[in-house]
């Protein structure tokens, strides 16, 4: 069977060569048509999940996660033009997280974008984060590509403001993956209105790229793989020839194409999530495109855990998983099939038992 | 044998045991008996999802349910079986202390401890109607 040759070893190798003959680029699957003027390549980070134990003390499996990242993402060659974090940077929302994992990301050589998770909101409702990273939703453009970054982590303002007694409260509910008490994420009409605003002003043949935490689609709302107003999201999103979601939170591989958009999620650095069809009591909705990340070893502590690498080919996302432990997976758009495929995986006879969830 | 030598006979066996609380008859339970059963059993599993949720469970805060949301990911229908790394056949509980001791940092459970139960009764619980697959990996 072909395998993805772009693993880890070969990773570092040519991370380690390029840095002596400074040429040597770690590349992904490049696509013939592609015009290499208008390709370039960023860093994804996603999900630290940075949590505290007690005065200077931090989970270290976490911390672990996140350093790794970084300092692989530092070896690049190429080197990606920016690095955008996917949220849940802390496991609580405090200063003293969002401060130890922020330390952390510093440490990173490229101009780096945040977003928000509900792990970094419901303690202050992003008081903090703010004043570290900025505004909670905002666009820039990049080569021709527009960006837009979105706090999709929002719910009832019943919720948010008047059912819990403490903020402290507040964000345990909303940290419980299973919780019932928690409540669906939804970007909200205000934020609607401004994205709305934002894409009026962007021609339909600019590819545009959404960053959101949650996915803009349904997935699973008992652990809120979801967002409550993923369509009205998607409606505005749909007159564009070239649009993608890209999002973290579900700590796995997954990825679809709903009309012209294509959904892509991004790993986590702390753990892995199952699927929510090992879920036995629930009806899920994974996508039917998606193939899984392999079954995560526990005996492997940064096994199913890692980072991605994007190549923006024509507007179009190709994104290597860096598994740890693990063989890297490239997922990109085929313009054949209108759609992202796995370059290995994705045809039935080509999987592999790993790959079978339950 | 008359009848009284058999009940004697019985009486001192039932004192041998210890069982005299149980009578002399098989139990012939009621409906109020099974849902009084079922409540018992419910209320551990109720523990049981406490335990799952727990930053207390370890010593790092770190709680089972951060990466077993709804206790997923831990077949309990495929127990006994062989784990690699462990080189042999092994019961769900010695899992349980496999996650306990390395991602939650803290210390082995006894295998018939009460929050063992709880945490497999949970686990159980959670996989109802799920066909038993023993062994399978
Ligand atoms: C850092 C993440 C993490 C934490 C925290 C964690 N586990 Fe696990 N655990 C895993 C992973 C990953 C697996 C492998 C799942 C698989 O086989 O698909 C696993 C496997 C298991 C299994 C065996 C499952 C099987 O299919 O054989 C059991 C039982 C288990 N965990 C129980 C627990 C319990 C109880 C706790 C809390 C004391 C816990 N885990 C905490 C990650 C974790
Ligand atoms: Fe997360
Ligand atoms: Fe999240």
């Amino acid at each position: 069977m072909k395998r993805n040759h772009l693993n880890r070893r070969d990773f570092l190798k040519g991370a380690a060569s390029a840095a002596a003959v400074s040429t040597l680029p770690v590349t992904t699957v490049e696509l013939a048509f592609a015009d290499p003027a208008k390709s370039f390549s960023f860093a994804y980070i996603s999900d630290s999940h940075i949590q505290h134990v007690k005065g200077d003390q931090f989970v270290n499996n976490w911390d672990r996660g996140l350093i790794r990242a970084v300092a692989e993402t530092n070896m690049l060659r190429p080197k990606p033009d920016f690095v955008m974090f996917g949220g849940d940077l802390a496991q609580l929302g405090t200063k003293a997280e969002l401060d130890h994992g922020a330390e952390m990301l510093a440490k990173l050589n490229y101009p780096t974008h945040c977003l928000l998770g509900e792990h970094d909101y419901y303690l202050d409702l992003g008081e903090y984060w703010s004043e570290l990273y900025g505004p909670h939703w905002y666009s820039f453009d990049h080569k021709g590509v527009h960006f837009v970054v979105l706090n999709s982590i929002l719910t009832h303002d019943e919720w948010t403001f008047e059912r819990w007694p403490t903020p402290e409260q507040r964000m345990l509910e909303m940290a419980g993956l299973d919780n019932p008490n928690g409540s669906p994420f939804m970007v909200g009409e205000k934020q609607r209105a401004w994205l709305a605003t934002d894409l009026e002003g962007v021609a339909k043949t600019t590819p545009v790229v959404v960053f959101s935490h949650s996915p803009i689609q349904k997935i699973y709302k008992g652990w809120n793989f979801w967002t409550d107003d993923a369509e009205q999201v998607q409606a505005l999103l749909a007159p564009f020839n070239d649009a993608t979601v890209i999002y973290g939170h579900v700590h796995q591989i997954q990825y679809n194409q709903i009309g012209n958009i294509s959904f892509h999620a991004v790993m986590a650095t702390a753990w892995p999530w199952p699927y929510p069809q090992s879920y036995a009591q629930a009806e899920t909705y994974l996508p039917k495109l998606t193939v899984p990340m392999n079954r995560a070893d526990p005996f492997h502590e940064r096994d199913a855990t890692g980072w991605q690498f994007i190549n923006l080919e024509t507007g179009r996302v190709a994104m290597t998983y860096q598994l740890n432990n693990n063989t890297d997976r490239t997922v990109a758009y085929n313009r054949e099939t209108g759609r992202p495929e796995d370059t290995t995986f994705q045809s039935p006879e080509s999987r592999i038992s790993p790959q079978i969830h339950y | 044998m008359t009848k009284r030598t058999v009940i004697v006979g019985c009486a001192v066996v039932a004192l041998a045991f210890g069982l005299v609380g149980y009578g002399l008859y098989a139990d012939e339970f009621t409906d109020a008996d099974t849902e009084r059963w079922q409540g018992e059993f419910m209320s551990v599993v109720e523990d049981g999802r406490a335990l799952w949720g727990s930053p207390d469970l370890g010593t790092n805060g770190v709680a089972c349910g951060q990466c077993h949301p709804n206790a997923a990911n831990t077949h309990p229908e495929t127990y006994p079986k062989f784990q690699k790394q462990l080189g042999r056949v092994v019961a769900f509980s010695e899992m349980v202390n496999w996650c306990l001791i390395n991602p939650l940092e803290g210390e082995r459970l006894a295998l018939d401890d009460p929050k063992m139960i709880a945490l497999e009764a949970y686990a159980t619980w959670e996989r109802r109607g799920v066909a038993l697959e023993p062994g399978k990996h």
